[in-house]
């Protein structure tokens, strides 16, 4: 990265805006894998895949891991292994490419900038990815880093792990719903109805919320904020402003329309069920 | 066609019905990452786990790359899937094909492709299961995973190629008994359940609410309409087939009762005359040749992609009344 001509410690790195955006599937894989890592191992490591935008936004998308094992201060990879399964997924999605590697534990170690080395020769300026299965510190810390070379002239100092801004909005984990992600087991996938039911429910929790904290303002109780006093407002003025009668007119026009739809799909399978008694009970004499 | 019924007797004593499927999250996940980034085109890959006496594990999954016609392609995606099992095995993930899973558009997925998929797989291993996730329905905030099997009484049909009428009446089987529904549970590791819980957002609305809350359904509405007339075309196609064949039959008979009285008349003759009588049967006439009777598989199979979309129409309308309804309600509040 560094060129050997500059003559000034790098400290702005020129990576300034690199962030990182994980999908729910990568942190699950790893999970898998450090549930499923062989005996004595203490960590895994393993590939990311995914893309990086022109904006820098590194978005990990797969990931899959490597077998290794670090005697002493050593470390091996089984880099066949890495390139066959980097084929393959190719195979199945070639947009997908290295982007960095992953490994379990808190923080970085002197071995992760061996492996480190090594995935630079895949890709510049790999990202690492740190999760800290163990919760060693209390809590769940996911951490990217990427590695910057400290040099002086066109010697190398040394390399530093800088961390950078990891973005965890999971869409995807959303739309599925954490209800379903964070128990260890749901008995039944919820259908379309009780899912309907589960929004409402907490849509009107939060309209009762929001109730509460209009009647706290105008009481005293509690100190107002603008900036909510604004975002309320917003929320009303979103609902379209019609006299009764033309929404009445709307919300009739709606119902029959669904209605409809409702008693062709019945008549529809009363049709069904009466041609298949004839198809099959017609016999040839 | 007699052994395989007698592996069928057999194998049925020895395992206890297959009752649920557990899933865990990863493999929800990966299924849904890949059928949603390819979504239109369909995708499938393979499904891998264990099977524990009633209950089919399914604890991991990789994609299939998407599939062309080419022979050497062919033969390279199989060459994949080993390869990929072999890596699998190396990071200890279970690998042991429990079946496949596949994506779909508008809940389209009884297919004879299906069918036959379903029984190459079920030469192989005993337990087999299909998972069907619709990327469409997604949209709606609606999980749509499916696990699916074929009933057993369907299996042996379809091996014996007995699709007509008689034998579906001696069976009973009818349109709804092809496809069995088995219901999934989803399993995460405690790791992941941790780490879930402690990622997961402060904000008490997900998108999965916003998408359900949408009031505009009309366009898939229209898309199942449109599609459910087409099933209806060629299910009328199907019907016609049928009448041609009842009509060719009928004629056939009649033409076979006059011939039979021509001859009755003619031996009465002979008999009169003292003569040898002739057979009342001629095999060699074009008039006796059995009319072969036309697969119900197909109309069975529309009747089953009918109904789909009625369960769909239905299930988004009823959703649309209680939106309406909520609606309704804001608007008077």
């Amino acid at each position: 990265m560094a060129s050997s001509k500059q003559t000034v410690l790098p400290f702005l790195p020129s990576s300034a805006g690199f962030t990182a955006r994980i999908h729910p599937v990568v942190l699950f894989n790893i999970c898998d894998c450090y549930v499923r890592r062989p005996d004595q191992a203490e960590r895994v490591i393993g590939t990311l895949l995914g893309s990086v935008s022109p904006d820098g936004t590194v978005e990990i998308r797969n990931t899959y891991a490597v077998p290794h094992s670090e005697p002493g201060d050593q470390v091996a990879i089984d880099v066949d292994y890495h390139h066959n399964m980097y084929a393959s997924h190719q195979k199945v999605n070639p947009k997908e490419v290295i982007v960095g590697w992953f490994s379990t534990g808190l923080g970085v170690s002197g071995r992760s900038a061996l492996i480190h080395e090594f995935y630079s020769r895949e890709v510049t300026n790999p990202v690492h990815l740190t999760v800290d299965t163990g919760f060693t510190d209390g809590e769940a810390s996911i951490k990217a880093y990427i590695s910057i070379n400290l040099s002086l002239g066109d010697r190398q100092l040394a390399a530093q792990f800088q961390e950078i801004p990891l973005d965890f909005r999971m869409v995807e984990a959303e739309q599925v719903g954490f209800d379903i992600l964070k128990t260890t087991m749901v008995d039944k996938l919820p259908n379309d109805l009780e899912g309907m039911e589960a929004s409402m429910e907490r849509l009107l929790a939060l309209i009762d919320d929001v109730y509460k904290y209009v009647d706290g303002v105008v009481e005293g109780n509690v100190a107002p904020d603008n900036n909510n006093g604004r975002l309320i407002s917003d929320a009303l003025s979103s609902i379209p402003k019609m006299s009764p009668a033309v929404f009445d007119k709307v919300f009739n026009d709606k119902i029959q329309d669904n209605l409809a739809l409702v008693y062709l799909s019945s008549l529809t399978r009363t049709q069904l069920s009466i041609a298949e008694k004839l198809n099959t009970a017609a016999q040839i004499l | 066609m007699a052994r395989s019924f007698l592996q069928a007797v057999a194998s049925e004593e020895v395992t206890p019905p297959l009752r649920v499927i557990q899933m865990e999250g990863l493999a929800v996940l990966k299924i849904i990452k890949h059928c949603k980034e390819f979504s239109p085109s369909l995708v499938t890959g393979q499904l891998l786990g264990l099977d524990v006496g009633s209950v089919l594990e399914v604890t991991n999954c990789f994609p299939f790359p998407i599939r062309e016609d080419d022979e050497e392609i062919e033969a390279d995606g199989a060459n994949y899937q080993l390869e990929m099992m072999r890596c699998l095995r190396e990071v200890n993930v279970d690998n042991n094909t429990v079946g496949w899973y596949q994506s779909t558009l508008m809940g389209l997925y009884q297919t004879v492709e299906l069918i036959e998929t379903f029984m190459n797989y079920q030469e192989n291993i005993r337990r087999c299961v299909c998972i069907i996730y619709d990327p469409s329905k997604s949209n709606q905030g609606v999980l749509a995973l499916k696990a699916l099997k074929l009933s057993d009484s369907f299996m042996e049909l379809y091996r014996n190629n007995e699709f007509n009428g008689e034998k579906l009446r001696e069976k009973k089987l009818t349109w709804v008994d092809i496809f069995e529904e088995i219901p999934i549970k989803v399993s995460n590791s405690a790791l992941i359940s941790a780490f879930m819980t402690e990622l997961e957002p402060d904000s008490p609305v997900e998108q999965c609410d916003f998408d359900r809350l949408q009031l505009s359904t009309s366009s898939f509405m229209e898309r199942n309409l449109e599609f459910m007339i087409e099933c209806m075309e060629d299910l009328s196609a199907e019907q016609n087939k049928f009448h041609y064949y009842y009509r060719n039959v009928s004629r056939q008979q009649a033409q076979q009762q006059t011939w039979l009285q021509k001859r009755r008349t003619e031996n009465m003759a002979r008999k009169a005359a003292g003569e040898e009588l002739l057979p009342e049967e001629d095999p060699s006439s074009p008039i006796f040749k059995p009319i072969p009777e036309p697969s119900r598989l197909d109309s069975y199979l529309i009747n089953n992609q009918i109904a789909n979309y009625c369960n769909q129409i239905n299930g988004v309308a009823g959703q649309n009344f209680s939106r309406l309804y909520l609606m309704k309600a804001l608007h008077e509040n």
